[in-house]
């Protein structure tokens, strides 16, 4: 599923919004989350899960084509861990369902 | 303080001028559809934020941690997350001075 099958969806619920409103919404939602871990914040939804930041520490890496090693510094990386339900859910469908693409 | 849910509502009330009760009814059925979707075995992309995955594991040996005792962990489905490029290079932008 996409983000513009997801609008789609949406606004079939939402009949009282326009697509340009639920996708100006979801516009906004997504940003929201992004801008959240962005600035070092955690997101927390009950029953999906919660996004925070891992910290990769620095390390020595390689230039591939030269093989001379590049120093590389810290850095954040988003993870995600799901929430009960999500994985409940999920769990449930094994063996029921055959994996999708997106 | 981390995002919540009635963080998004309140956004979208300021933001749009949904009504509260249209805001958190939007909010809810966003993540309620990506949850419906990954329950069907359907992976679920979101560009400009990353990639929910889905992985069938099979089972394996584990122990019981306070006993000892041998049990195996069953077959199962989980979900796995792939931040997008853009949020990536956002995050890693993030000097980090508090810890989280």
């Amino acid at each position: 599923m996409t983000k513009s099958e997801l609008i789609d969806i949406l606004s079939q619920h939402q009949k009282h919004l326009t697509y340009k409103d639920v996708e100006f919404a979801m516009k906004t939602m997504i940003e929201q989350m992004a801008q959240t871990l962005a600035s070092g914040d955690r997101i927390e939804i009950r029953g999906f899960g919660s996004f925070s930041l891992h910290y990769r520490p620095p390390r020595l890496g390689r230039n591939p084509k030269t093989g001379d090693s590049v120093p590389l510094s810290g850095k954040y990386v988003p993870h995600f861990k799901p929430g009960k339900e999500l994985r409940d859910r999920v769990n449930s469908s094994i063996g029921k369902v055959e994996i999708r693409e997106a | 303080m981390a995002l919540t849910k009635a963080d998004m509502a309140e956004k979208l009330f300021e933001e749009l001028g949904l009504n509260k009760r249209e805001a958190k009814e939007l909010v809810e059925m966003f993540f309620e559809e990506i949850r419906g979707a990954l329950e069907n075995g359907r992976q679920v992309k979101l560009s400009g934020f990353g990639n929910f995955n889905l992985r069938d594991k099979g089972e394996r040996p584990g122990r019981n941690p306070k006993t000892g005792e041998e049990i195996p962990i069953t077959a199962r489905r989980v979900v796995t997350f792939h931040p997008g490029q853009k949020l990536k290079a956002r995050v890693e932008a993030y000097a980090g001075t508090q810890e989280q």
